[in-house]
């Protein structure tokens, strides 16, 4: 059995814990919200081609102290609604 | 011409009122001359723990709208008269601080004081953005525990992004006091340590205030702890950041309040 988490002081776990989101939020900050930004950015882009509803495309950022998944999800209302703007 | 100091923290109730009226205390004591300004308009409370509740007759609001001059406003200290108090108005909100008129009473105050303490209120907002736009020093309060922590970091941002200093390229003198901090549970891993602490938020460290039931003893007599009982572990530990923040070397202990076997039993205070 592994016993390792009795060796984690609460206080390391707090350290620790505030390490990785710190590191995190100092990146962003004094920036404007990132997923906002890359949301109206998308939605912008795609919207050029397809027929969009507003709150089409949602943004999300997963993070972990080694990785951070960013998961964009694009919402076309129908199949029959996906048609070519004309350019 | 006198230091503009803010008392910082973000998170509300980890002790900034509380220190800067010890610390105003203990700079006046040192045989500074000192004010204290409660910028939490609309829940004033620095008043209450220095004890001069009853004496408030003109606030800060006043000052700044021109209502009242500024020493119809600032309330001596009955035990020491080195040490002034500007209360903040119980009535009005944070809108009524203009951005000018604090300008002209934080002007004001600076020819009159060595020492012009800001008790910040908590937040991320314009009162406490206004209360910390024209500090020379911030003292960003924290406690052992994760919310506060990260908390002080955001106000380190704004430290270093929205003062008058920031916006000069200059810097504000950050320095950090860690209060209510239990050293027997720090030691035993419960708590995080002050090196832990000073390896996140990486200011310098101007005091570490143990836990200890005076502070809220002098709060209920509205005293600041350095005067309620001057030999206390909190008291002591003030006093050395007075004096650190008056450029002093003191070495970095945290006082603990050494207690017989008969006031362990009894839980007695000292007399």
């Amino acid at each position: 059995m592994n016993f390792d988490f009795l060796r984690r002081s609460p206080a390391s776990v707090a350290r620790e814990r505030l390490q990785v989101l710190l590191t995190h939020e100092r990146n962003f900050r004094g920036r404007p919200d990132l997923t906002a930004v890359l949301r109206d950015e998308i939605l912008a882009v795609i919207a050029k081609h397809v027929r969009m509803e507003p709150d089409g495309v949602q943004v999300k950022i997963d993070r972990s102290d080694r990785v951070t998944l960013l998961q964009i999800d694009v919402e076309i209302l129908t199949p029959s609604s996906v048609e070519l703007v004309a350019r | 011409m006198g230091k503009i100091v803010v008392v910082t923290s973000g998170k509300g109730g980890v002790g900034k009122t509380t220190s800067t009226a010890a610390l105003g205390a203990a700079l006046a004591t040192l045989g500074q001359n000192v004010v204290v300004v409660d910028f939490d308009v609309g829940l004033r409370n620095l008043d209450l723990v220095m004890g001069a509740e009853r004496r408030v007759v003109y606030d800060l609001i006043n000052v700044v709208q021109n209502v009242a001059k500024l020493p119809q406003a600032l309330i001596r200290d009955k035990r020491i008269d080195t040490l002034s108090l500007l209360p903040a108005s119980q009535t009005h909100d944070k809108d009524a601080l203009t951005e000018k008129g604090v300008a002209r009473a934080i002007a004001e105050l600076r020819r009159k004081f060595d020492w012009v303490i800001c008790d910040s209120p908590a937040g991320i907002e314009r009162g406490a953005t206004l209360a910390m736009r024209h500090a020379d020093i911030a003292i960003v309060v924290a406690n052992p525990e994760v919310s506060s922590v990260r908390d002080s970091d955001r106000i380190i941002g704004l430290l270093d992004a929205k003062t008058l200093k920031a916006e000069k390229g200059e810097r504000v003198e950050k320095h950090l006091l860690v209060t209510r901090y239990d050293v027997a549970r720090a030691v035993r891993g419960e708590m995080m340590t002050i090196e832990d602490v000073l390896e996140i938020l990486s200011i310098p460290l101007l005091g570490v205030i143990p836990e200890s039931l005076e502070v809220l003893h002098a709060s209920n007599i509205g005293s600041p702890v350095t005067f309620s009982n001057a030999s206390s572990a909190p008291a002591r530990a003030y006093m050395d950041a007075a004096k650190r923040l008056q450029g002093e070397t003191v070495a970095m202990t945290i006082p603990s309040d050494k207690k017989g076997l008969l006031d362990r039993l009894f839980g007695r205070r000292a007399a």
